[in-house]
């Protein structure tokens, strides 16, 4: 990106109209895949400069506990609803997952879901890194995803969503083929990187299961309903040139038992339907890029 | 810019958790409980608080505590409504329904409204400690001299009020400090109500049991937090409740489903119906078994 400047320079502006088309395998016209975030954060992590983890001191009791109900209890709860209905998993994965609680990644693994990186911790911002301490985050997220799974990352969601300037062309560098920190758009795009080639993968924020349940304030069914609204209008669309629909996770909340029930129902829709291509990221971005 | 090396180091990146307080360990690894009765634990807990008008915020100020400049009328008398007249509407419809609860009390309730405390205790409910009154916070910055007075003085003013010595004991705000499970313990209290990461008891390290009182279920959290209605609060517990006893089925192991209400907010006049109306449907059902917290920790101790 163009550090300083008012726009960060990452992509051309493409209009949504009169776009070429891009077709999902079958026919498919809607790419749908499932993000859970399988999270570690730390009890007691350092402080940052520009950022607390926790908002009470430690221990934040109900912030830590909340979310080490992931690996306790709802990540098999949500992964057993996935696999019931078809859905792989591609992974955002604080790394250090796979030391803390290794049964959870290699249930991933059985699964046969895809990894990528989320950072050592979600509780280590980016914020503030020299070169050198991101070069360390990234190869570190490589290796311990490598030894863990046998699979070598193919992308990138920031830590807590923490950047620096210089994060996209760093893991286009390393071989990395896409991100998902980035909102602009319901299709792959390209991004504009200093070396090798990236792509932009639509994540979202606005049908985040954080987002439904904290910051719109859901319920579990008014929830699955959005997820509802938000297939069928990409599918629809999808008849002009192929879109791509996530739905990012977090067990600890979409795995709640008042939420579950009415998740489930909205993938028995979206599988039922025929024109999701349920698919991971990584096999999103290939056939995009075959088209391209 | 950098930051310090320190923060790319991590000393307690390994197998199970960054502490010690409670060993690692996944819900479906463990042998199947077996309830009483039924499949699906249905625990009510109802918080009965005192909170002054005037707030010490040592160490921070409780959630649905004053809020506007002292003297603050308006909170005050609506938190004491729950006290007054929600808590006997609880009372009401768990005598009707024919259900036993936990209600997690402050001392101060207790020595200030001993009629309440006397039902509660008449109803056969359960009494679980929860603090000296809203302005009696724990976190860490409390200091262990403070935290242990704070959670003495509680327990002795319950029992002189009360001559109950409870076994359970719920935090304001579920905060507790890296202590306060070794405090409690040495109180001679069984079990906390504090952590939120699990849905059946389980053991800490030094022997209390945590007994999970999921936030995400409470009345504060869907009705005050996500500003829900308490139909649809009532409607998240029975598609909770039918999850839960969908996967008792499928598993073999009993569930927990706990509730937590709040007398000023569930108990007022157009939202305690929802309240009733759930207890109606959980006892027509019959994987359903009510249970007090003491109850349900005594049943899964018994199974250890």
């Amino acid at each position: 990106m163009h550090e300083g400047s008012a726009d960060p320079g990452l992509y051309d502006y493409v209009p949504y109209r009169g776009r070429g088309k891009v077709v999902w395998p079958g026919g498919k016209t809607v790419a749908v895949w499932v993000a859970p975030n399988l999270e570690y954060y730390e009890i007691d992590p350092p402080a940052h400069p520009k950022r607390r983890a926790w908002a009470r001191p430690h221990p934040d009791v109900v912030g830590y506990s909340h979310r080490d109900h992931s690996n306790r209890v709802s990540h098999w709860r949500m992964a057993d609803v996935m696999s019931r209905h078809g859905f792989p998993g591609s992974v955002s994965l604080s790394v250090a997952l796979c030391q803390h609680h290794p049964e959870v990644v290699a249930d991933g693994v059985a699964r046969g879901w895809e990894f990528f990186s989320h950072g050592i911790y979600n509780t280590r911002y980016a914020y503030d890194m020299s070169e050198a301490q991101e070069r360390a985050i990234i190869e570190d997220s490589i290796r311990t995803v490598r030894e863990a799974t046998g699979q070598t990352i193919r992308g990138w969601l920031a830590p807590a969503l923490t950047h620096t300037p210089r994060t996209l062309d760093l893991i286009a560098e390393y071989g990395l083929d896409y991100t998902c920190d980035l909102y602009h758009d319901d299709q792959v795009q390209e991004v504009k990187v200093k070396r090798g080639r990236l792509a932009s993968i639509p994540y979202s924020l606005e049908v985040n299961d954080h987002y439904g349940f904290f910051v719109y304030n859901m319920s579990g069914r008014e929830y699955a309903d959005t997820l509802i609204r938000q297939f069928e209008r990409l599918a629809a669309e999808g008849e002009r040139s192929g879109t791509v629909m996530c739905i990012p996770l977090h067990a600890y909340l979409i795995g709640q038992p008042h939420r579950i029930g009415p998740f489930e129902e909205a993938l028995r829709h979206i599988a039922a339907d025929g024109r999701a291509w349920m698919a991971r990221a990584g096999d999103i971005i290939d056939h995009w890029r075959a088209q391209a | 810019m950098s930051l310090d090396p320190a923060y790319l180091e991590y000393p307690r990146r390994s197998h199970g958790y960054d502490h010690a307080l409670y060993p690692w360990s996944a819900l479906h690894e463990r042998p199947p409980v077996k309830w009483p009765r039924g499949s699906v634990a249905v625990w009510i807990c109802v918080s009965l608080e005192w909170f002054p008008i005037t707030p010490t915020d040592m160490p921070f100020r409780a959630p649905g505590h004053m809020a506007t400049a002292y003297p603050d009328l308006r909170h005050y008398t609506a938190r004491d409504y729950g006290n007054r007249v929600g808590a006997w509407r609880f009372l009401d419809a768990l005598e009707k329904a024919g259900v036993r609860a936990s209600f997690a009390t402050n001392a101060a309730v207790a020595e200030r409204y001993p009629q309440l405390v006397r039902a509660v205790l008449d109803g056969g409910h359960e009494i679980i400690a929860h603090s000296t009154d809203m302005n009696g916070t724990i976190d860490s910055s409390l200091g262990e001299t403070a935290e242990r007075a704070l959670i003495g003085d509680a327990l002795a003013r319950l029992f002189a009020a009360t001559g109950v010595r409870p076994a359970g004991w719920l935090s304001i705000a579920r905060s507790q400090s890296f202590r306060t499970a070794d405090l409690l313990r040495q109180e001679g209290l069984t079990y906390c109500c504090d952590w939120v990461n699990d849905e059946l008891p389980y053991g800490f390290s030094n022997g209390l049991v945590n007994l999970p009182l999921n936030h995400e279920l409470s009345d504060r959290t869907i009705i005050a937090v996500q500003q829900q209605s308490a139909d649809s609060w009532a409607q998240s517990m029975e598609d909770a409740f039918d999850w839960l006893a969908g996967e008792a089925a499928r598993t073999g192991g009993g569930r927990m489903l706990p509730i937590h209400a709040t007398p000023y907010i569930m108990g007022l006049p157009y939202r305690i119906g929802a309240f009733e109306r759930l207890l109606e449907r959980l006892s027509a059902r019959a994987e359903c078994w009510f249970a007090r917290g003491d109850a349900i920790v005594e049943s899964w101790q018994g199974q250890r």
